[in-house]
């Protein structure tokens, strides 16, 4: 029993084909006792499959963001539990407008978070500048002060966007992310 | 019972004394001279006074049993550049007995200090703060006159119509200092003003050369 891999076979839908696949690594399970499977692989599975986000919800984003997070667009599903601290955190989501007062604030939660660690921008006025872009007091963009995988635009984006720009995020993840050290 | 005009709506015949003319009569006589009604209307009572009395009259209207204006609602500033005194102070006043609102503007000229009403109404604290902070306007008893809204370090009163929209400085992660730091402002697109009469008008003066016939009558 091979390895599947993602990149040269497409996912195999529900049915006969895929039962057929499960029964074959429960067999190999029960027979042998183990699978081997690729570790870059298994670790972008469990760092894309439970990214814990680290809410920086500033200002109105930080509402859509609950909303993605509530009963209709249930984020736990996915595995993302918010957490309080970012040092129990993988992912920032910057949502909301940037200030001038709040910016070392943020950076100095983003340096206290553990690699690896991943930021997404949700909103315009996190992406750059957005609503207030030419005021005296807003930072153009929170890429001025992280650094940004992932831009969720809208004002707000809808929670229906910001799951999908985590699912992009959990994408990249699988795509960029190996085990060696950077 | 009052006549009926052409529309059939009921005016009266003669003007019933409004709570607020009654009160504005009041504060009239209360205050004396030291102070000039600015304008006033059915609902609106609007005084302008010195600037070295306001603290003696914002406790006699709130002292008074009658008057009663008991809650400073609103302390704001405004700038008026062309004046020769420059900010005016706006003190807005709501009496809960009577359910009145009033207003006191009092012009203050640039490097001039406002006695602070801090001892009258302790709300006033944060909004004194919040003008000098936006206006540069100090307060003189202020026991605690520092800035509220603005950056740690920044330079300027925001809020005086001399300050442009996007500031002075604005802010970057430097790496190699490891820390935000403030640099002067560089725009990649300036704040464009769309003077549109009408928003179906179109745009007229930024449409390219060889397209100016099709627009139809836009005119």
């Amino acid at each position: 029993m091979g390895v599947i891999d993602p990149h040269s076979a497409p996912a195999i839908p529900p049915g006969p084909e895929q039962d057929a696949i499960l029964k074959a690594v429960g067999d190999e399970i029960t027979n042998r006792g183990f699978v081997i499977a690729k570790a870059d692989k298994l670790f972008n599975w469990a760092r894309s499959g439970s990214l814990w986000p680290m809410t920086f919800g500033l200002a109105c984003c930080a509402v859509e963001m609950i909303h993605s997070a509530s009963s209709r667009y249930d984020m736990d599903r996915y595995g993302m539990l918010f957490r309080p601290s970012p040092r129990q955190s993988d992912v920032m989501i910057v949502a909301g407008t940037l200030t001038n007062k709040m910016a070392p604030a943020l950076r100095r939660v983003y340096d206290q978070m553990p690699e690896p660690r991943w930021v997404l921008s949700m909103g315009s006025c996190a992406n750059g500048g957005g609503y207030y872009h030419y005021s005296y007091a807003v930072v153009r963009g929170c890429d001025r002060i992280v650094p940004v995988d992932v831009y969720v635009p809208g004002c707000p984006p809808t929670a229906e966007a910001l799951i999908y720009g985590l699912l992009q995020l959990q994408k990249k993840i699988r795509r960029t992310s190996t085990i060696a050290r950077t | 019972m009052g006549e009926t005009d052409q529309n059939g709506t009921v005016v009266a015949e003669a003007e019933m004394p409004s709570a607020t003319a009654e009160m504005l009569s009041h504060v009239k006589r209360l205050l004396g001279g030291g102070v000039s009604v600015a304008h006033t209307s059915d609902t609106e009572i609007v005084l302008r006074a010195e600037l070295s009395e306001i603290v003696t009259l914002l406790g006699t209207l709130r002292d008074d049993a009658v008057a009663a204006f008991a809650q400073l609602t609103d302390l704001t500033a405004v700038d008026y550049p062309d004046r020769p005194c420059r900010f005016e102070m706006v003190y807005q006043m709501l009496s809960l007995k009577n359910n009145l609102r009033l207003r006191v503007l009092v012009p203050v000229g640039e490097g001039q200090s406002v006695p602070s009403v801090v001892g009258l109404f302790s709300n006033a604290n944060w909004a004194e703060r919040e003008v000098w902070d936006m206006f540069g306007i100090f307060f003189a008893g202020h026991p605690d006159l520092r800035r509220l809204l603005t950056d740690y370090g920044f330079e300027g009163h925001p809020l005086r119509k001399d300050f442009p929209l996007t500031g002075h400085v604005e802010v970057r992660y430097d790496d190699t200092l490891r820390r935000v730091v403030n640099e002067p402002v560089s725009l990649v697109q300036e704040f464009r003003d769309f003077d549109f009469l009408s928003p179906w008008e179109g745009m007229q003066g930024q449409i390219a050369a060889g397209n100016a016939g099709k627009q139809g009558k836009g005119e």
